[in-house]
């Protein structure tokens, strides 16, 4: 009996290993040594920051390829420099991420209803989801104070977490455990690639600023004197706070919350404040950029679209080339706003630190005619950026326009931008009503002329900001409205002598919702001139796109414009985005910067990815529930005034700026005036009516 | 045989874990997360049903003829462990995406006492062969239902304020107790 069990047990014992050593041959799987190697010099902590499950599957991921030497989140450079050498990969310096918290409602944030049940942020999103009024705020019960497994996160006093940038290792759990996604990783490149969701926290200005500032942000930041901080935060959306503190209308100043409490806040002042105050220290702020990665894109067009997307390009580690046909960039900025709005020695002091970054330009070629989208594939060129702008003038199309002395307002102002000899006369007409037209007007003024602006509405259907309107009567622009060209009168020699209109009459509200202007019969003036400047709009010379052919592998829009995906301003060629006037018409300099990051955003994931993507929870509209007009428990405070550097009697023969800056002091009040709203919430900090002064100003971030 | 009332006796009312009380560590081991949970059931429903069919057949050709019924429960062991060995190696070379999903959780039931007594019970019923592969999925899936259902209750109570000592396997021990409580309810529908 013995004998026959030890037989049978040894018996199948030894089948088995027989099997398993066969199968163990038959079926080998060969493992690459080196991922037990990787695994080893990896953190260790399984915290599954880096998207796969435990360092040992990161470790395969890194041999698999899927993943770089920077799979480890926690590591830091130390681990990535032992997974590179032992893959033999090169390493370049990882970019410090950092988990990063949206919202600063907290406490501030009203509440719906009692919440009375398990202290957990998950367990109160279960119960209609959350009882804060905001749908997207932090609930504050710190969940993610709780998941952090290095001591990163505090709740702070004012009711959301604080973010210890130190300890934190932007493994990501405190954003795994959030129901209301309030916490998010990222570095500089993803905040760069970051378009507005309906989702993030938006102020009413920061919905409304077509470059996606985070205004109330970088106020908090000037607030605490960090006036590099503030300025960093702005260039992560434009690259032109110098330039755009000064020329922007701000139309986030028309949302702002304050306004239903006495002034909205002078955001674009603040703006410009921090600003100069780095140009007036004389030292440029370092700009974070990724090491270069080498990979050649091509810019065409060096006005505020094209710098826009080269400078996010460059920062995202690309190597872009600006193709620009003029003899200096800028564009409209240096050819179209006067040096009495944007100084040029401004321009090209903040042009110089974008190029400085490490971008090439090549002045004075022009595009289909010293290079074309295909000589640019042969060079290299893995994609193009097309932001050309919209330089084309629409004519008139009335009886004697080719006379001497009629020309458009963009020529005229584009040789005062060069310097060059303009043949203004004494008596001058400007058409149109745009910014361009008063800039054409108040540049004739300081060139000694006698102007005349006809406009065939009136002063309430201006497209042109509202202070460009005042300063051009403060500085005796004639305004005519109502008034339609209809004939230039010149002399035997082809020379204006004079121009005739019609009266006209406002009827219907057409499709713009402004009302039609009706010609009035048999009204006919005329109007001594002897230089006319038409400045009645512009729109895109798509015409350099034709082959000889007459070819275009691009489409046009119905307005004119060039057609791409409104959101990642892809065109019908992969590899070409668009952006600015180009693709817009003829808008403002914030909308052609906003318009350079997004299509930088699309070009950086079409090269990585193979092909740009976006949420479907994009914020394009202003978000509904966040407009609200009833702003209580807010005192009163006074805006600070824009000082004026010249007065108007000097004016009008100067080009000198003339808008200055607030003090340091006025800087501060102004900002303590911000409500530093979230979605729905804002800072309640007085009764009703109540006046304040700087000192009450006890806000903090 | 009614095959019916096999696998509902095999689920419910004697459920392997609950009214047996075997593979009580599996059951508290990895029953914090409903998707370790629902991996680890998966594996014992599979390899608890290769191994009581293998060793059905051992039991049938080899112990039952040679009259060495004695040496079961030790060449059960045997067999079991070399056969999970065997299909480790086997779904990594042919299989790989069921490897992934199933892979870190069949070394743990190699010495499961699940598995051993799914296939002893079989012998000890004296099951035919179509029998003992029916009971052993159905005790399969009654593990996996008992795993899930424990797996979802702790994952909330993740959320609840326990008392310090309790926190962890004890409550779940507490937590076990109770369902097997409320699992004597079937007692008596099938035998």
């Amino acid at each position: 009996m013995i004998t026959a069990s030890v037989l049978v047990l040894l018996g199948i014992g030894f089948t088995a290993a027989v099997i398993l050593a066969v199968a163990s041959k038959l079926l080998y799987v060969y493992e690459d040594p080196r991922i037990s190697q990787v695994e080893n010099v990896l953190a260790g902590a399984n915290c599954g920051g880096c998207g796969f499950p435990g360092c040992a599957a990161a470790a395969q991921g890194v041999i698999d390829g899927k993943a770089g030497a920077t799979v480890c989140v926690i590591g830091g450079d130390e681990v990535a420099t032992n997974v590179a050498a032992i893959m033999g990969l090169e390493f370049s310096s990882m970019e410090k991420q950092i988990a990063f918290v949206d919202c600063t409602g907290g406490t501030r944030a009203e509440e719906t209803y009692e919440y009375d049940g398990v202290k957990d942020c998950r367990a109160q999103s279960l119960l209609y989801n959350g009882n804060k009024m905001c749908p997207e705020g932090c609930l504050g019960y710190g969940t993610c104070v709780t998941a952090c497994q290095f001591g990163a996160i505090e709740m702070g006093p004012d009711g959301y977490p604080v973010v210890d940038p130190e300890l934190c290792t932007a493994c990501g759990g405190c954003a795994q455990v959030c129901p209301r996604g309030v916490i998010t990783i990222w570095g500089t490149s993803a905040r760069i690639a970051h378009l507005n969701l309906e989702t993030d926290c938006l102020a009413p200005c920061r919905q409304r600023c077509p470059g996606q500032i985070n205004i109330p942000r970088y106020i908090e930041q000037v607030s605490r004197k960090d006036y590099a901080g503030a300025l960093e935060t702005i260039r992560e959306r434009i690259p032109m706070p110098l330039s755009i503190g000064r020329v922007c209308p701000h139309p986030c100043e028309g949302v702002c919350r304050r306004m239903h409490v006495d002034e909205s806040i002078g955001i674009n002042m603040i703006k410009r404040f921090v600003a100069d105050w780095e140009m007036n220290s004389g030292q440029r702020l370092p700009i974070p950029c990724s090491p270069s990665n080498g990979r050649k894109v091509a810019v065409i067009g060096g006005g505020p679209a094209g710098i826009s997307c080269a400078y996010f390009l460059r920062r995202l580690g690309y190597s872009p080339t600006i193709f620009e046909s003029m003899p200096k960039l800028g564009g409209q900025l240096r050819y179209g706003i006067p040096e009495y709005r944007l100084p040029k020695a401004v321009l090209d002091w903040e042009i110089q630190g974008i190029l400085d970054l490490g971008i090439d330009v090549e002045y004075e070629k022009y595009f289909g005619k010293d290079f074309t989208l295909d000589s640019l594939k042969e060079d290299g060129y893995e994609a193009v950026f097309l932001g050309i702008g919209a330089w084309m003038n629409m004519t008139l199309r009335i009886d004697g326009e080719e006379s001497i002395g009629c020309e458009t307002g963009t020529e005229f102002l584009t040789k005062v931008g060069l310097g060059v000899d303009t043949g203004i006369g004494k008596k001058v007409v400007v058409i149109g009503g745009g910014n361009t037209a008063i800039d054409a007007a108040r540049s004739s003024v300081r060139l000694g002329a006698h102007v005349t602006l006809m406009y065939r509405r009136t002063r309430d259907e201006m497209p042109a900001n509202l202070e460009e309107i005042i300063g051009a009567e403060e500085e005796n622009v004639n305004y005519l409205f109502l008034a339609a060209p209809s004939r230039v009168v010149s002399d035997d020699n082809g020379k204006v002598t004079h121009m005739e209109y019609i009266k006209m009459a406002l009827g219907e509200p057409d499709d713009s919702g402004r009302r039609r202007p009706v010609p009035i019969e048999g009204s006919e003036t005329l109007i001594e001139a002897d230089t006319i400047y038409t400045a009645i709009g512009q729109k895109p010379e798509l015409s350099c796109l034709y082959d000889d052919t007459g070819n275009c592998q691009l489409n046009e829009t119905k307005w004119r414009t060039l057609d791409a995906h409104p959101d990642t301003l892809q065109t019908a060629l992969p590899h070409v985005f668009t952006g600015g006037d180009m693709h817009t018409g003829p808008s403002l300099v914030i909308t052609a910067l906003g318009e350079g990051r997004k299509a930088a955003r699309s070009i950086h994931q079409y090269l990585t990815d193979g092909e740009p993507h976006y949420s479907s929870k994009l914020q394009r509209e202003m978000i509904p529930y966040t407009i609200f007009t009833d702003v209580p428990d807010v005192g009163i405070r006074a805006k600070a005034k824009m000082p004026h550097l010249i007065e108007c009697d000097e004016r009008t023969c100067s080009f000198e700026e003339i808008e200055g800056a607030i003090s340091e002091t006025e800087t501060k009040e102004e900002t303590c005036r911000c409500l530093r709203c979230g979605l729905t919430c804002y800072n309640r900090d007085m009764v009703e009516g109540q006046e304040c002064t700087a000192e009450d100003c006890v806000k903090t971030p | 045989m009614d095959y019916f009332v096999l696998v509902i006796a095999a689920i419910f009312v004697n459920n392997i874990v609950l009214a047996q009380y075997l593979g009580n560590c599996p059951f508290i081991g990895t029953s914090k997360d409903s998707g370790v949970a629902i991996g680890m059931g998966l594996a014992v429903v599979f390899v608890g049903t290769m191994a009581a069919g293998i060793t059905w057949c051992v039991q049938k050709f080899l112990l039952g003829p040679n009259d060495l019924a004695y040496l079961q429960t030790i060449c059960f062991i045997l067999v079991i462990a070399a056969l999970v060995q065997f299909v480790e190696m086997f779904l990594k070379k042919v299989i790989p995406p069921l490897y992934k999903s199933l892979g870190i959780f069949l070394p743990l039931i190699t010495t499961n006492c699940a598995v051993l007594g799914i296939a002893i019970i079989c012998q000890r019923e004296g099951f035919t062969f179509i029998e003992t592969i029916l009971f052993s999925i159905a005790s399969g899936v009654g593990f996996l239902l008992a795993l899930v259902v424990l797996a979802g209750i702790r994952e909330r109570l993740d959320l609840a304020r326990v008392p310090v000592s309790l926190k962890g396997t004890p409550l779940a021990l507490i937590l076990a107790g109770l369902m097997s409580l409320a699992f004597f309810a079937f007692k008596g529908m099938a035998s």
